[in-house]
């Protein structure tokens, strides 16, 4: 018989206060007890709604049974067979649209801790991992290009067959967003290590300091023998507003902002890397990496830190957790607020950014209600740094340098329903191909360009 | 990591570097940049490519050491390793088609730059002025280099200790005025100094390109710290780059952007040329 309690156990946290000024993790996990409490609120349904719900298909009333009976390997291996970087996906899916939005339990009290579970299992499970086993190789090779989300989970699901895999990442670390853009309060990097790790012990080859479309270009990889690529180029230009004063010194993009310290490590001491020692910021946006800036920015020193956003708290993109946990930590939200223009000092540094205030009209195409400008609602919000976290446009370099390679009009890779590019041969998949997502719509996608892969080299081979 | 086959100084603070490097070396061109981590606590540098031998697999980077992360760079000897060399990034310098003369300007060690596009001119049979700018003689680099990479090697010094006395603009107008009737101009160094040279070609209407080196992380397109406006557009040097019109370039908004950490982060902040003010 399930526990029928409404309400999820409780989660142990930092104090607001106090994570505030730290990077460490805010939220710290079950205890073997209460993730075993936990888990027999589930109702173990015939139906199954919470995997609908999930881009990468975790096996979630299966792995959750095993939980609750305290076989913890038993659940890991399970949680495994479909999601390659469990520790990360129960820290940072927004799993109030996915899993847990679907779960029974929700219609009266709050759903099955699904995220919760998934990280507790896969924490509990790091210091134990069985052996990686080397799958026997197949013969067949494959490149990925990007070792972020889509491109780590392509590669794992690739080895796990038999494929020699070499991932091609851009950076000096690989990771990806996971790296550089989700600041270590709420994804720590050694837990990212750690599944990186799993990888290369697999069998992957990551090959980094390596920029596909510059220093090799996708038809030079088969020409070196990879029968297929996959390209999870991941996020590309950060947008701007276009408003005046954009040029101003104090005016980051989330993306520089948040690779200065989360890959850059601007905040430890032994590092050279700079970062404005920001008193009164301005986070314009409403999305996950709005919220990372805002709470990356208090952490940094920030007296005063304002998330400026033209909808309303109802429409915030941000997962409700990150919302909650910024404005516990401070983080004001001047919502129904845009951003006109951006003024500056004699210096040519930020002073304040005039907001003007907006109502909300009719849905737009996106369903949401549109922000109307409120006419002389002007006004200025003083402030000495302004981080713009409103997108990004697709990266330029693949396109440019693969001739075949077809994009929409917003710059996207353009894929069918299996992630096949119009190259043969070429898939792709993550934000690359949907413009700023989440993290776990690129593992899902890197998942199906997997097994589409698969099948693209077992016909063209005629094996099967 | 990427092992240094060759260490050379060139003046007190300039440092001349082989570094084996063959995937680079083989599609490396002139104006082309590299973004090198010396260990893993040092900063990306941008450092444009200054030299490169596909044979050997080698590409060359010149750099002065200013801050933090060049020091700790400039540390390191022949057969020590460099963590971290990625590249060859941003856009090749795209020539005018059938330019026959052209003045390339070099500032200061901005001239590691202006030498391989002298020389990849100079290959292409274009008549090459090279004009290359130094506050005095004790801080000349690449002489011979220079000099066998150009028809003609104006060397000029703020104090007129070695060759013509003035600033390269001054030579620049000069060889203008005597009928030099230029295709083209191009001008690496100090934001200032390119910002002058553009203004001595602009009433002669003569195309100018300046290689921009602003603030960067990635150089791939991805953190838009590298964004300058040019002809009102925001553009990333980093990809739309690092060459581009002198004429619409915004050099006050580069200027500005460029001096974000100069206050409080002088020991950190490592720019190729923005850290050489007067060449």
């Amino acid at each position: 018989m399930a526990d029928m309690r409404q309400d999820k156990v409780p989660v142990a946290e930092q104090e607001p206060k106090v994570r505030a000024k730290n990077f460490e993790e805010v939220t710290l996990g079950y205890s073997l007890e209460k993730a075993v409490r936990e888990a027999r609120r589930c109702l173990n349904c015939k139906a199954r709604p919470c995997m609908n719900g999930c881009p990468v298909g975790v096996r979630i009333p299966e792995f959750i049974e095993k939980v609750a009976g305290g076989d913890l390997e038993a659940a890991y291996g399970i949680i495994k067979t479909t999601n390659s970087l469990p520790a990360v996906c129960g820290r940072v899916c927004p799993q109030e649209n996915q899993c847990e939005g679907n779960c029974v339990r929700g219609k009266k009290g709050e759903p099955v801790a699904i995220g919760r579970l998934e990280r507790f299992v896969a924490d509990y499970m790091r210091d134990k991992e069985p052996e990686v086993k080397i799958p026997a190789p197949n013969g067949h090779k494959v490149a990925v290009v990007g070792a972020g989300p889509s491109g780590l989970t392509a590669a794992g699901d690739l080895a796990k067959q038999g494929y020699e895999v070499t991932v091609f990442e851009a950076f000096h670390t690989a990771g990806g967003v996971l790296m550089y853009g989700i600041p270590e309060f709420r994804l720590p990097k050694t837990i990212v290590q750690h599944e990186i790790d799993n990888l290369t012990k697999m069998g992957v080859n990551i090959m980094t300091n390596m920029v596909i479309g510059k220093v090799l270009s996708v038809d030079e990889l088969f020409e070196m023998g990879y029968e297929a690529v996959f390209v999870g180029s991941g996020a590309g230009l950060p947008r701007f507003m276009g408003i005046d004063g954009e040029g101003l010194i104090g005016v980051y993009s989330a993306n520089e902002y948040l690779t200065r310290i989360n890959l850059m490590k601007a905040y430890k001491k032994e590092y050279a890397t700079p970062i404005m020692k920001s008193q009164k910021v301005a986070v314009v946006g409403g999305g996950n990496v709005a919220m990372d800036a805002a709470r990356s920015a208090l952490r940094i020193g920030a007296k005063k830190v304002y998330v400026v956003y033209r909808r309303s708290m109802d429409e915030l993109p941000a997962r409700k957790e990150e919302v909650h946990h910024a404005m516990e930590e401070g983080v004001e939200f001047l919502t129904l607020n845009n951003p006109v223009e951006i003024r500056g000092d004699d210096n040519g540094r930020v002073r304040a950014v005039v907001c003007r205030k907006m109502e909300l009209g009719e849905p737009d195409e996106s369903g949401r209600r549109s922000p109307v400008a409120v006419e002389g609602s002007d006004y200025e919000l003083e402030v000495d740094t302004v981080i713009m976290a409103i997108g990004t446009s697709p990266n330029p370099l693949i396109r440019n340098t693969t001739p075949g390679l077809d994009v929409n009009k917003r710059g996207c890779l353009i894929v069918d329903d299996t992630e096949a590019t119009t190259k043969e041969g070429v898939y792709a998949g993550g934000d690359a191909v949907t413009g700023a997502a989440t993290v776990i719509l690129a593992m899902g996608a890197g998942k199906k360009a997997a097994a589409a892969i698969d099948a693209y080299i077992k016909n063209k081979s005629g094996e099967e | 990591m990427f092992k240094i086959i060759r260490r050379k100084k060139l003046n007190d603070s300039v440092v001349l570097m082989d570094i084996d490097a063959p995937f680079i070396a083989k599609k490396a061109d002139a104006g082309q940049f590299v973004i090198v981590r010396a260990d893993e606590f040092s900063e990306r540098i941008p450092l444009t490519i200054a030299d490169f031998d596909r044979d050997k697999g080698t590409v060359t980077i010149i750099f002065q050491t200013i801050g933090g992360s060049t020091m700790t760079l400039a540390a390191l000897n022949e057969g020590d390793a460099i963590r971290d060399v990625v590249g060859p990034l941003g856009v090749a310098t795209e020539y005018e088609p059938n330019v026959k003369k052209v003045a390339v300007i070099g500032g200061g060690v901005g001239c590691a730059i202006a030498y391989p596009q002298a020389k990849k001119l100079n290959n292409m049979g274009v008549d090459v002025q090279l004009i290359a700018g130094f506050r005095n003689k004790d801080i000349i680099i690449l002489e011979d280099e220079m000099r066998s990479a150009s028809t003609e090697l104006h060397i000029c010094t703020d104090d007129g200790s070695y060759g013509y006395h003035g600033f390269v603009t001054d030579k620049l107008k000069e060889l203008i005025d005597a009928g030099a009737n230029f295709d083209e101009v191009i001008a690496i160094g100090p934001v200032p100094m390119m910002k002058f040279v553009c203004k001595v070609t602009e009433p002669y209407n003569i195309k100018t390109i300046v290689s921009l080196n602003p603030i960067m992380i990635d150089g791939t397109g991805m953190c838009g710290g590298c964004r300058v406006r040019v002809g009102g557009e925001i553009k990333y040097a980093c990809v739309d780059g690092p060459d581009f019109d002198g004429h619409k370039v915004d050099f006050n908004e580069l200027v500005r952007r460029n001096s974000t950490y100069s206050e409080s982060e002088k020991q950190h902040v490592c720019r190729l040329m923005g850290g050489a003010t007067n060449g």
